[in-house]
């Protein structure tokens, strides 16, 4: 409890004695460019491949005459929307983004950066970390829809290749009984698993004490601990919104 | 002028600082002096506002900067320069963009005249094309130079100074003291240096303090820092063998 109202401060902290509109522009673009742009690579080497394998396993689960080919391509693509894009992709995001975000400020911490920001008079968790979750509110959800692109495609690519299911029949599966509110809803997780990771790594790496072994420790603590958030956040909004 | 008034910071069980009060002069370099463990650094975090002191105030031009309201804090810090012990420049940013910061972030002064100051301030402190450099490119002592520069480009009324020639060769600390006197002199800024370097003392010490386990013992200048009878500073003073000889 103690920690969680530690954290309510931090995240309180960061929007009172804020900087100009132009500053926090300029620092929210370039962790634009460090969460999303620099985390495409692995969102499209993971997504591509696990749309190609839950294609495969689906169809080895749906073997009865009475089930048309074309459902292989519906489950793969809510399976997709609906859960694994959002939520398997934050696991991958919090391991990528969250240790790099909880390493980059446990180091500035250690190495007394932090301390040169506050003695110019700076505010400087608003000024390290709001653009930071800024950005990751931005730029997840785009990356959700990419990844959920790339993973139906990569599903498309595998039913194609290994003849699983005509191109046809995946094409009017990921079309047939399409409800939007799913597009919704994974992006409603998006934006709650981005600020999680964001603010829980950015925590745990502001208040690091020590030297580089405690910095990797943070850096630890920030993915497990964005990791649980996520889950439990995950378990939340599926029984609220769908519950 | 700074004045610390009864200056008093424990952490848990452990009481670092007793009831320090001194004044700290303009166009002075002013020392703070002891060894390890002492104090010293806890007392000019307390000064900057990094630490908060359990009791006591501190005072810039008369201005209460402990029990003050964050507008007032803020625009005292804003006045404050610092260099630190390991310089803390800003990694991610080259030579350049780390002394123009305090530009980018605290004024809005147009860009030409931004690169103006940081050029001047790169050549006062002697260091020149070194601007896109990154810190991990430079040399310790060239980073200290950085760091005096970046303190000193917004034209701070106060610098704060923590070990600045700590894990430099003996050349290059008197260069950098040197250096932060000059700067002292020249623009009439209070200095306040926190030093267990007799060098330093020797070299720069206008007004020095030395504390000891948490409480100010003595208070003078470089001048008669030898002639006192206090057996703890004497034990500090004299503790090499070249002191030893001078004395």
């Amino acid at each position: 409890m103690r920690s969680l109202g530690k954290f309510l401060i931090f995240i309180s902290s960061l929007f009172v004695r804020r900087e100009s509109f132009s500053t926090y522009f300029k620092l929210t673009i370039d962790e634009c460019i460090k969460v999303g742009y620099n985390s495409i690579l692995i969102v499209a080497i993971v997504s591509t491949f696990m749309g190609a394998v839950t294609t495969i396993q689906t169809a080895f689960n749906l073997v009865s005459p009475f089930i048309p080919d074309y459902v292989i391509a519906l489950v793969v693509r809510d399976m997709t929307i609906l859960e694994l894009s959002p939520t398997i992709i934050a696991i991958v995001y919090a391991g990528k983004v969250g240790s790099n975000i909880a390493g980059e400020l446990g180091t500035m911490r250690i190495t007394e950066q932090v301390d040169a920001l506050e003695v110019m008079g700076i505010n400087a968790s608003s000024y390290l970390v709001l653009p930071k979750i800024i950005a990751s509110v931005l730029m997840y959800p785009a990356l959700v829809i990419f990844s959920a692109f790339l993973s139906i495609y990569g599903g498309y690519l595998t039913s194609v290749m290994t003849g699983l299911i005509s191109g046809y029949d995946y094409i009017y599966g990921i079309r047939a009984e399409f409800i939007e509110f799913n597009i919704f809803f994974a992006l409603i997780k998006a934006f709650v698993f981005a600020f999680l990771v964001a603010a829980i790594s950015a925590y745990k790496g502001f208040f690091t004490k020590g030297g580089a072994l405690e910095v990797g420790q943070a850096s630890t603590a920030a993915v497990t601990n964005s990791c649980i958030a996520i889950l439990f956040a995950d378990y939340l909004l599926a029984q609220l919104l769908l519950g | 002028m700074i004045e610390i008034q009864n200056i008093e910071k424990s952490f848990k069980e452990k009481h670092v600082l007793n009831g320090i009060d001194a004044t700290f002069e303009s166009g002075k370099t002013n020392l703070i002096i002891g060894s390890s463990g002492t104090g010293k650094s806890v007392l000019l975090k307390c000064m900057v506002g990094l630490v908060q002191p359990d009791e006591g105030v501190v005072l810039y031009n008369g201005r209460n900067f402990t029990t003050g309201n964050k507008e007032l804090q803020t625009e005292i810090r804003r006045e404050i320069g610092m260099l630190f012990q390991g310089s803390a420049l800003f990694d991610s940013k080259n030579v350049e963009k780390n002394i123009m910061f305090p530009l980018d972030v605290l004024s809005d002064m147009p860009e030409d005249e931004k690169m103006d100051r940081v050029n001047f301030c790169l050549q006062r402190v002697g260091l020149e094309n070194v601007n896109k450099l990154m810190p991990s490119e430079i040399s310790g002592g060239m980073k200290k130079r950085v760091g005096i520069a970046r303190a000193i480009v917004n034209k701070p009324n106060y610098l704060f100074c923590d070990e600045p020639n700590s894990g430099l060769d003996p050349q290059t600390s008197i260069t950098i003291d040197d250096l932060i006197a000059e700067i002292t002199e020249e623009y009439g800024i209070t200095t306040v240096i926190v030093t267990h370097d007799m060098n330093s003392v020797i070299e720069i010490g206008q007004k020095v303090i030395f504390l000891y386990k948490g409480d100010k013992l003595w208070e003078g200048s470089k001048e008669n820092i030898t002639k006192s009878d206090i057996k703890e500073l004497n034990d500090f003073v004299f503790a090499n063998r070249m002191m030893k000889l001078i004395k």
